[in-house]
């Protein structure tokens, strides 16, 4: 039988310092990044206009811009969107000064630009998108509301089915995981959508799976192994449901490959998004979920994580040949 | 009652036979308009399988009352009343399947698939469709008042309220502001000309509105009084002018202003005509009973017949009858429906509207929603979203190919990296995929694009719980236990890993369902059925496969993992 890392004992714990400092690397110039030029919301957070067209030739964008200045709509975006004839026009806000309600306004104003630039029955509107400001601010609130609160009930769960060290260290791993997602977000100057959202809150999802794998394991080897380390246990944990790991993280990309590649325009972000959330939420399953497990376990030891065990341990101290010395042979 | 491979294997059989069932293809009844105009009962056969908006085409529209122009004094009982006129107008429109739901306590959500015209819908759901009967002045008042106007208007341009008025008066336009009644039709295209700069620039300070607001009689046009004509291209400006608190006191009590619908020619030139009113309505649309589109005999040209009701048919008749001789406008939603004729007799309940110049589906459009009724307020769009057919159509093939391209990728990595154990995944993984279908169907749940997109990425993930099975069976095997053990024992110990995660992984989406819209409740809804079927096919009917295989080969020596 083919199979990957079936005996692997690497020492995922040991490392954990420069693992923190990959990531960062990643997660503080993406922020700063962000407080620079800020996040690149849709209409739907935003509120404004967006029509998607399809045109018989391919279009000049800057004659398009200027006819939109004529109409009074400044600092509209022109996208060329999939095939080289499609394009996506955004109005951010309603034409300045007129009701800021009135996204149909600008609508209208957009296609009188278009039919200025290519001709009338030259185009046609495949898609229209046009939210009030007070639509999208309910969004934004509600799409951050989505993601606080799910962190709780997951708290909860995870507290109710295993205990609150593994509840929290777990959380801790899913901001990590969401930071580093927004930076990416950001540096890639995605757009953030409904959809990206939703690939946000499902990475948080597929990223507590991985952990809750892992935790699982830790919870029956800690029963399992009492002699061992903390640490050890850990790297055991982590090696033993590595082979899964690189199963489930090769299909979910391949998945997420065909997404990106033949899922079209409007699906590319979320399988971006999935596809870097595959990797943070491996990631921090193993290098920031389980260092912080045992940064709780050794600031508040408590008999129910692993029966009567001594509290005391060390922290840093990682021991491979240990661990690597005995082969399970538990029945 | 699970333990026997037969019960298993019942099971398993309800829940394929289920799904067939919820998936065959049937007939459905759509009223749909027909070519004739009519609705009809259509039958439809197609899979049972609910595509939302983004895949099929369609539009979404959002929508509350507009307070803006009229304060609505009970908002609730409003959005009420408004959603049960726009029920029955969609219900009339005739598009299979339509939305019309309140959301929240201000919102009205509106979803109409797969209508071609997105114009025509909308006017359908935002018009008023305020019917109202009113005589023309024939005091003169707007003469009267004018001069007041315009004093008042220089006044407030001094002080600088309005800052596009009064900044660069030409000659021409000072010499309109003096005598434009007597102007010829040639001179008057000329003011026509003047007053389009000055709609773009500046007015004139000696009476804008004195310029601009001319008798018919000028462009050779008719008698009827309290009629006046605005050249198109000033009729923004005039009608905001006129709107202005300061300028209206003029009006004397009992006197209203009301444009025309649609612009008129007079030779090359296009005018607005503006009524001066009286401002008692002699009927409105609430006492309507029924209302039809025809073509009139006569000119070939679409008009709306109508029907009032007793008491409203009752006091037509008296009203007209003391107004013979007079002229009546017919006004709908304050805009005046082509020029006003004169009463020649006492009317009774029977009336119709000409609508000049605009298609018999636009007269059809103008029935249906005067049969539905008026809106108590008018309603403002604060959201649209609206596909193309071919957009959705589109979107469809391609998450199909990803799909296909995604499922053979996972099904090489599985047969490849399992073997035998690999071809029961793909089995079960063929069955998630009907058991997700089918639990859709079943709930009547709608597919939305990143819907699919969920379901492309959750064939990558369901197989998560068998390679946690197969995982766990191989490192028992690797312990030296017998292969039944290692079964058993892969599929006990896999198992609380599987629940954990899977739970964790469902409240995530609840809370994605809960908070968001549209398209990305229907990711929720998919995701969510996604693990329901995973854990489904691969903790039961990948154990039953198992047990079949192995009571079949009890003296298999290596399990092909």
């Amino acid at each position: 039988m083919t199979r990957f890392f079936a005996h692997a004992k690497y020492d995922f714990i040991g490392v954990r310092k420069y693992a923190y400092a990959v990531t960062a690397a990643i997660i503080i110039p993406g922020l700063v990044f962000l407080l620079v030029r800020g996040l690149n919301y849709s209409i739907e957070f935003t509120g404004g206009t967006l029509l998607q067209i399809s045109a018989k030739q391919v279009m000049d964008a800057g004659a398009l811009r200027t006819a939109l200045d004529h109409q009074g709509i400044h600092g509209a975006e022109i996208q060329q969107f999939g095939a080289a004839n499609e394009y996506v026009i955004r109005a951010r806000v309603a034409k300045a000064g007129s009701d800021a309600n009135d996204t149909q306004a600008t609508a209208t104003e957009v296609g009188r630009a278009l039919d200025s630039v290519l001709g009338k029955g030259n185009y046609v509107i495949q898609r229209t998108e046009a939210v009030g400001p007070k639509v999208g601010g309910e969004l934004r609130q509600k799409a951050f509301l989505a993601i606080f609160l799910s962190f709780f009930a997951v708290l909860a769960y995870l507290a109710y089915r295993f205990e609150w060290r593994f509840g929290l260290a777990a959380v801790v791993a899913t901001a990590h995981d969401i930071l580093a997602t927004i930076a990416f977000i950001g540096v890639m100057r995605l757009e953030v959508s409904l959809v990206v959202v939703g690939a946000v809150l499902s990475m948080v999802g597929y990223s507590l799976n991985d952990t809750i794998i892992i935790f699982d394991r830790v919870r029956e080897n800690l029963r399992k192994h009492k002699k061992e380390t903390f640490a050890d246990i850990l790297n055991r944990s982590i090696n033993e449901t590595l082979p899964r790991s690189i199963l489930t993280h090769g299909t979910s990309l391949a998945t997420l490959t065909a997404l990106a590649i033949f899922g079209g325009e409007v699906i590319r972000p979320f399988a971006l998004v999935m596809f870097f959330g595959v990797f943070t939420g491996t990631f921090s399953s193993i290098y920031i979920a389980s260092p912080v497990l045992m940064a709780i376990e050794q600031r508040w030891p408590g008999p129910d994580a692993r029966g009567a065990r001594a509290p005391a341990q060390k922290s840093g101290a990682p021991a491979p040949a240990t661990s690597g010395r005995k082969a399970p042979s538990l029945g | 009652m699970f333990a026997s491979i037969r019960n298993r294997l019942i099971i398993i059989g309800l829940l394929i036979a289920g799904c067939i069932f919820a998936l065959v293809p049937r007939t459905i009844t759509v009223r749909a308009r027909g070519d004739d105009g009519v609705m009809h009962d259509k039958q439809e056969k197609r899979v049972p399988i609910k595509y939302g908006l983004d895949l099929q085409g369609g539009m979404h529209l959002a929508l509350e009352l507009d307070q803006s122009k009229q304060v609505s004094a009970d908002p609730k009982r409003d959005i009420e009343l408004a959603l049960t006129v726009l029920r029955k107008r969609i219900d009339e429109f005739g598009v299979t399947e339509p939305l019309v739901q309140k959301v929240g306590d201000n919102r009205i959500v509106v979803e109409l698939a797969g209508i071609t015209d997105p114009a025509r819908a909308k006017a359908i759901v935002q018009r008023n469709a305020f019917l109202e009967f009113k005589i023309t002045d024939k005091t003169r008042a707007l003469d009267k008042a004018l001069p007041g106007m315009d004093r008042t208007l220089r006044a407030l341009g001094v002080k600088g309220v309005d800052t596009g008025a009064a900044k660069r008066p030409s000659a021409v336009e000072q010499l309109l502001g003096t005598d434009t009644a007597k102007k010829g039709s040639d001179t008057t295209k000329k003011g026509a000309d003047s007053a389009q700069k000055s709609a773009d620039t500046a007015a004139v300070p000696g009476g804008v509105l004195e310029s601009l607001i001319q008798s018919p009689a000028a462009v050779g046009g008719g008698q009827v009084p309290g009629e006046y004509l605005v050249p198109e291209t000033a009729f923004p400006r005039v009608d905001s002018l006129l709107s202005l608190p300061e300028v209206r006191r003029y009006l004397p009590r009992g006197v209203t202003l009301r444009w025309a619908a649609s612009p008129t020619s007079v030779g090359v030139q296009s005018y607005r005509y503006l009524y001066a009113l009286e401002e008692k309505s002699i009927v409105t649309g609430s006492n309507l009973e029924n209302a039809q589109a025809q073509l009139d005999p006569l000119t070939n040209g679409p008009i709306v017949t109508f029907e009032l009701d007793r008491a409203g048919g009752r006091k037509f008749g008296e009203e007209t009858g003391k107004h013979v001789g007079d002229y009546m406008a017919i006004i709908l939603d304050g805009r005046v429906q082509g020029r006003p004729p004169v009463i020649q007799s006492r009317i009774g309940r029977n009336g119709q509207i000409t609508l000049g110049g605009k298609g018999l589906q636009e007269a059809q459009d103008l029935a249906l929603t005067l049969r539905a009724g008026a809106l108590p307020i008018p309603l403002k769009i604060v959201e649209e979203r609206q596909v193309g057919a071919s957009l959705g159509a589109d979107s469809i093939r391609k998450g199909i190919t990803a799909g296909v391209v995604g499922t053979a990728m996972v099904i090489l990595i599985m047969v490849v990296y399992y073997r035998l154990s690999g071809v029961l995944a793909v089995l079960a993984l063929g069955l998630y995929v009907l058991f997700t279908f089918g639990g859709l169907a079943a709930l009547d749940a709608t597919l939305t694009l990143p819907g699919l997109a969920g379901l492309v990425l959750s064939i990558g993930i369901a197989v998560d719980a068998n390679v946690l099975i197969f995982e766990r069976i191989r490192e028992e095997l690797l312990l030296g236990k017998t292969i039944r053990l290692s079964v058993d024992e892969g599929f006990k110990h896999a198992m609380n890993a599987i629940v954990d995660s899977n739970v964790a992984t469902v409240l995530t989406a609840l809370f994605l369902f809960q908070f968001g819209t549209g398209p990305v409740k229907g990711f929720a809804v998919t995701l969510i059925m996604g693990i329901a079927a995973s854990m489904i096919t691969a903790v039961f009917v990948t154990r039953t496969f198992y047990l079949i295989w192995l009571d079949r080969r009890p003296a298999m020596s290596t399990l092909s993992i």
